[in-house]
């Protein structure tokens, strides 16, 4: 029982032209679909598409049907849409509440709005703290915390209300490269042990390789690759779409350009290396 | 050609900062940057970095030690006197942006600095083509993506033309495009004999970019050096330390025997030599 999008257009109130253009999409339990594209092709748009939040909260046109584990979006009700699909924005610094003094109350904000448990809410909270490793910024406010340090604190709250699937708008784009690596664990752990689906948005193709099992690649608000994450990241026309491709597939391409040839297992010890100390745990 | 100076452009001597709920932030920092110098600083989540920038314009004030701008204690100085110096691009866009309209926005901060007429109408428009929103002047900030509004943002700063020019992570949210625009935005600053400091997670676009890499870590400077000299093979346990890693082409040429090779170009490079 997917997010299926189904010939999907939306247009934004008071503009003339769609930002989605018939589009499918299903996010099925238990697997993570990367979305790529260059700036403006409608990725954050498709997010607030397939969490419900637009046309519902935004506004707006959609033409075709949304729909979550068989129930249309326009059919929920924002608390039933928020118990079946969590979604981080690309400004995170926005979806803080604004009304907690404490990291660990703003994560427990959205638990708590869904009438759990006492005991229920602090295992949850602990649990999300724990999964990103920043249980020490437990006691901290909010309102003072660094980029990075915010966007995860607003990915730890999204994770506590514990949806089955989630929408993640660039999730790392402000990370550390060792904290982009843990998110990736993270969600890669939610979806193999939870069965969480996951659409997510990342111009990171390091980690939509990593953690992807399927990736579409968006321009101008239609669907111009779709496939297995290897073909897709692998495919001649990504550089042109705007997109990145992962730092393996580019330095080799700059290495053969050269007339040089890279062993390959070299390149894979060098990109699967998580480094040096990487399981040093720093306090954030 | 960097143009040569007798004094550094910022000097931070010392400093320490600590925000008004007790969480301190930096701790005897020193280090000075001469003019036309491409330093970029990296670190962990909430090691300082976009606190250590903010010193820089007087955004904020060092709680212990002093920050010399071209020479003259920061503190004290007028807020006006300062953004003529040094400009500062958020990394929140939305903090940043409150015009109605994307000219409007990046007129605001020349027009404050004296600009009128054609000059200001000049810098306008060269900051809007730096960042390639010529074609958006009369849209609503709002009405562009978020990729979007933090060039607008680093348009707005562009638009000042200061001799220091402070990017807090400029590629947050850019596709490859975005990436290298900001690439050659810094290249042409720099060109232009200003000095530029960028805040950066991404750490092929640090290698590749930048002449010397500042590494914050909790608070304390503890790498300073070049691309070469930071992301050598020894420095990698202590830039785990602080959650970074390096970048791809350093990390195969350490496999390969090769030395550092931070670049891809220097990759290639020592490849040569070792075949020839």
């Amino acid at each position: 029982m997917p997010i299926q999008l189904a010939i999907v257009s939306y247009r934004y109130p008071g503009t003339p032209r769609p930002v989605l253009v018939n589009m499918d999409l299903a996010i099925a339990a238990g697997e993570v679909v990367g979305v790529a594209g260059a700036n403006e092709s409608g990725k954050s748009t498709l997010c607030l598409v397939a969490s419900g939040l637009a046309p519902g909260v935004v506004g707006g046109r959609l033409e075709g049907s949304v729909s979550i584990d068989g129930a249309t979006t326009a059919s929920l009700k924002p608390f039933e849409l928020a118990q079946r699909c969590g979604i981080l924005f690309q400004n995170s610094a926005t979806q803080l509440s604004g009304t907690t003094r404490s990291v660990w109350e703003e994560i427990a904000f959205g638990p708590r709005n869904l009438g759990l448990a006492v005991g229920e809410v602090v295992e949850r909270v602990e649990h999300a703290l724990a999964s990103l490793a920043i249980q020490a910024l437990a006691e901290r406010d909010p309102q003072r915390l660094s980029g990075g340090q915010a966007q995860l604190v607003a990915l730890a709250a999204v994770l506590a209300l514990r949806p089955p699937y989630l929408v993640l708008d660039e999730p790392t784009s402000q990370l550390d490269p060792q904290g982009t690596r843990l998110v990736g664990d993270a969600l890669a752990a939610l979806a193999a042990e939870r069965g969480t689906g996951i659409l997510l948005v990342e111009h990171k193709t390091d980690l939509l390789a990593r953690l992807a099992g399927r990736v579409i690649v968006l321009d101008a608000g239609t669907v111009a690759l779709e496939g297995a994450v290897a073909d897709v990241l692998s495919d001649a026309a990504l550089h042109a779409l705007g997109v990145e491709p992962p730092s393996a597939v580019v330095l080799q391409r700059a290495v053969a350009d050269a007339g040089l040839t890279l062993d390959a297992g070299a390149l894979a010890a060098a990109v699967g290396a998580v480094g040096a100390g990487a399981d040093v745990r720093v306090d954030r | 050609m960097t143009a040569p100076s007798t004094r550094p452009a910022i000097s931070v001597e010392a400093v320490g900062f600590v925000y008004p709920d007790g969480t301190r932030a930096l701790a005897d920092v020193t280090l000075a940057i001469p003019a036309g110098q491409r330093v970029a600083i990296i670190g962990q989540n909430g090691s300082g970095k976009s606190t250590l920038v903010r010193q820089l314009n007087g955004l904020l004030s060092p709680t212990e030690g002093r920050v010399l701008v071209d020479g003259r204690d920061a503190k004290g100085r007028h807020v006006a006197d300062l953004a003529a110096t040094v400009g500062l691009a958020f990394q929140n866009p939305d903090r940043q942006i409150f015009a109605g309209r994307v000219r409007r926005e990046v007129e605001f901060g020349p027009r404050n600095l004296g600009l009128r007429g054609h000059a200001l109408d000049e810098a306008v428009s060269a900051a809007l083509a730096a960042v390639g929103l010529s074609d958006q002047t009369e849209a609503n900030p709002y009405d562009l993506g978020y990729s979007r509004r933090k060039l607008l943002a680093m348009a707005s700063v562009l638009a000042m033309r200061t001799p220091i020019v402070a990017l807090d992570e400029p590629t947050t949210g850019q596709d490859a495009r975005g990436v290298g625009r900001v690439q050659s935005i810094v290249g042409s600053l720099v060109a232009d004999g200003r000095t530029v400091l960028a805040i950066s997670h991404d750490m092929r676009f640090v290698a590749e970019t930048f002449e010397r890499v500042v590494v914050l870590r909790a608070g304390r400077l503890v790498l300073d050096g070049t691309p070469w000299e930071v992301f050598d093979a020894p420095n990698w346990p202590l830039l785990a330390s602080t959650f970074l890693e390096p970048p791809v082409a350093a990390r195969v040429g350490a496999n390969l025997g090769l030395g550092s090779t931070p670049t891809t170009s220097a990759l290639i490079a020592a490849l040569r030599v070792r075949g020839a």
